[in-house]
């Protein structure tokens, strides 16, 4: 078992007549991907490379099962795109789209609140990479190849930052359990800590390398939880050392604008908390070795 | 995007929120005569620039006759005001206003953000104005009150009254402040604000709550919606290379450094900073050319990169997941065959093809220095920048 997605998810793409979106579907289906229907308004019963298109969440999942999502949808019509997944009854989504507005998303967090928690859909992102079980499956855009299957569960907000990682481990031949993308936006879908808790209790994640960067509370929340619940080992890297007060760097979330939003800040919570922390993004794979070098001694 | 004082103030007047009368000039006779439109014996002629600390840098003066106006603005138009917000650069005085002094006998804070933790709107709230929130929060916290506010149903009267109270807002004076935080949440909430503050927000000696300051700033995720928002966008307050990259769909934010970056992806651009700063260097710039990294895109950031004269050194890093590093090298050499550059070049690739892509810019006879990892490719920047510019120092001594 993997956290959020397997090789039995069923996967609906939300969105999948747009290139992109057409373009990832294939590669997720390549990877062995159980992508079983698209959702579009307007193009119900249209097929995209064999896969029928449905004009509703709700008939898709009708239809074919689905119980994964991967929102691929232009900004201004996302967050009505997320709402619609958790009413349809799908279980895990995955926005990709990066640029929704932040109320939007404050909006789609306070409409999730009203399923009770044991049908409440569980959303990463937006503004992410997506999630993938190497050797499992792939909901996302991220490059399947560069994932060995293994023990190291990888959360990060940035996408290739997280590559540069995945590339160290698998240059080290060290695999991952799942690599979950919680996405560049200040208002997510799922937070470190959140993911932390599923890594935590997943069997098969031993080792957590979790990828952070400035601005927002996530990653100083993550450490009072790794410190107060956590037994597997926890390694980090923070991105943004160099980057200057108030201004966003990319990601609307990466902008320092209170106390311990600063990566010098964030590193010194988390290595407080007993996290060991690598000091360039170069060591990121031979810290992890590391870490599972020793306890394993 | 970030307005201008009188643009927050029209705004929220629109919403019910009261502000003095006021009017905004582009000349010092125009300051003058707005003055004389305006009516009374007292004014405030206030520099309209980005950025907060403006009464401290001499941004804001207190005027009471046509020739102390004209004197005051004269000072300021064409001028870069500094303040301890907006760089040792300073942003330029283009526009001034004009505000009819007003008598007050208490100053109050108030400010809405977008609360990361709450994942909600949230007021704060202190009846210590006239200092900058951060100060507040370190000399009177216990001052300071905060409210969020629950999407679904919006601030609800009784909050507003809670906060009013907690102010200390005299009893006939409630309503009115229930309306000027209702007025300000809605046009945080229709206008897709991401922070509104009104500093200070003052009772007046004849019973009226006031907005002498105002400061608005918007989420550009969500201009698409907002046109009139999107029109009050001032670039003569924005570096003009980022006012640049923005138009052309880039993400960079110019530095004091000497080693230009390109890089795909934002985290991993702004690991590429940190590395060169481990390195001993300092990095020129934050750019983010975007996960694709086409060609076209690689071309483009070079130009931009360029353009920023202290640059003596550039350093490419790409992680090439779905595309390859033989294409994005292709591109590089491109763009750097089209557009020679005279200043050292480290390219580091990483990902699908990452041996194609190296021999395509070994075969360019291009003088790329190649790098495998960030480190390296960090440190190798700094070396041939230090060497750079010990070549350039020899030359000028001769």
């Amino acid at each position: 078992m993997s956290i959020l997605l397997d090789k039995q998810s069923r996967v609906i793409v939300q969105g999948i007549t747009g290139r992109m979106a057409q373009f990832h579907t294939k590669e997720m289906v390549d990877y062995g991907t159980n992508v079983v229907g698209g959702v579009v308004p307007g193009k119900g019963g249209e097929t995209v490379q064999g896969i029928p298109v449905f004009n509703t969440v709700k008939e898709a999942v009708a239809a074919t099962g689905a119980d994964a999502s991967l929102v691929f949808v232009p900004p201004p019509f996302a967050a009505d795109s997320i709402m619609e997944a958790a009413d349809g009854g799908i279980r895990y989504c995955v926005c990709i789209t990066d640029g929704i507005p932040a109320q939007d998303m404050i909006r789609v967090k306070r409409y999730m609140m009203r399923y009770p928690r044991e049908r409440r859909m569980v959303l990463t992102g937006p503004n992410c990479a997506g999630t993938i079980s190497p050797g499992k499956a792939l909901l996302g855009i991220m490059p399947g190849h560069i994932f060995l299957p293994g023990p190291v569960g990888i959360v990060g907000r940035s996408g290739t930052l997280g590559y540069e990682a995945a590339q160290q481990l698998k240059d080290r031949g060290i695999g991952v359990s799942t690599s979950v993308g919680i996405g560049g936006d200040p208002i997510n879908g799922s937070s470190f800590r959140d993911i932390l808790e599923r890594f935590e209790a997943d069997p098969d994640t031993h080792i957590i390398c979790m990828i952070g960067e400035i601005g927002g509370p996530q990653e100083a929340e993550a450490a009072a939880y790794i410190q107060e619940h956590m037994k597997k080992p926890v390694i980090a890297y923070i991105a943004g050392l160099t980057a200057p007060k108030g201004r966003t760097m990319g990601h609307a979330g990466a902008i320092i604008s209170a106390f311990g939003e600063s990566a010098s800040e964030k590193v010194e919570i988390l290595s407080a908390a007993g996290v060991t922390v690598a000091e360039n993004p170069s060591v990121i794979g031979e810290t992890v070795a590391r870490v599972m070098a020793r306890k394993a001694a | 995007m970030d307005i201008h004082e009188y643009q927050a103030k029209e705004i929220l007047a629109k919403f019910g929120v009261t502000v003095p009368p006021g009017a905004l000039a582009y000349s010092p006779e125009q300051a003058a005569y707005r003055a004389r439109e305006l009516g009374g014996n007292r004014w405030i002629v206030k520099a309209q620039v980005h950025a907060g600390g403006r009464g401290k840098a001499g941004g804001v003066k207190l005027c009471n006759s046509d020739h102390e106006i004209q004197d005051a603005t004269n000072a300021m138009f064409g001028q870069k005001l500094v303040t301890h917000q907006t760089g040792p650069e300073g942003k330029g005085i283009y526009r001034v206003y004009v505000e009819a002094a007003v008598e007050f006998n208490r100053e109050l804070y108030l400010g809405f953000v977008l609360d990361r933790s709450s994942q909600r709107v949230m007021i704060v709230a202190s009846s210590e104005g006239g200092m900058e929130i951060e100060e507040i929060s370190e000399n009177r916290p216990e001052s300071i009150i905060r409210a969020t506010v629950e999407p679904a149903v919006g601030l609800q009267d009784f909050q507003a009254r809670e906060i009013a109270y907690a102010l200390g807002i005299p009893p006939n004076m409630t309503q009115q402040m229930v309306r000027t935080l209702q007025g300000c949440y809605r046009a945080f909430r229709e206008l897709d604000a991401t922070m509104v503050e009104i500093n200070p927000l003052v009772i007046t000696n004849d019973d009226r709550i006031l907005a002498l300051d105002a400061k608005m700033t918007f989420d550009t995720n969500a201009l698409f919606r907002h046109p009139h928002v999107a029109e009050l966008r001032d670039k003569s307050q924005e570096d003009p290379r980022e006012s640049r990259a923005a138009d052309r769909g880039l993400a960079y934010i110019g530095l004091t450094g000497n080693i230009g970056c390109i890089v795909n992806g934002a985290g991993l651009a702004m690991a590429t900073m940190d590395t060169i700063k481990l390195a001993g260097g300092e990095p020129a710039n934050f750019l983010d050319i975007g996960g694709g990294a086409t060609p076209e895109r690689v071309a483009k950031a070079f130009r931009l990169v360029m353009s920023d004269s202290s640059v003596q050194a550039i350093l490419v890093n790409i992680f090439a997941g779905i595309n390859r590093c033989d294409w994005v090298a292709e591109g590089v050499v491109q763009a750097l065959t089209a557009n020679p550059v005279d200043v050292p070049v480290i390219v580091r690739l990483a990902g699908t093809n990452v041996e194609e892509g190296q021999a395509i810019l070994a075969k360019s006879g291009l003088p790329i220095i190649r790098a495998n990892t960030l480190m390296e490719a960090a440190e190798r920047s700094v070396m041939a920048w230090k060497n750079d510019r010990l070549q350039n120092t020899k030359v000028r001594a001769v």
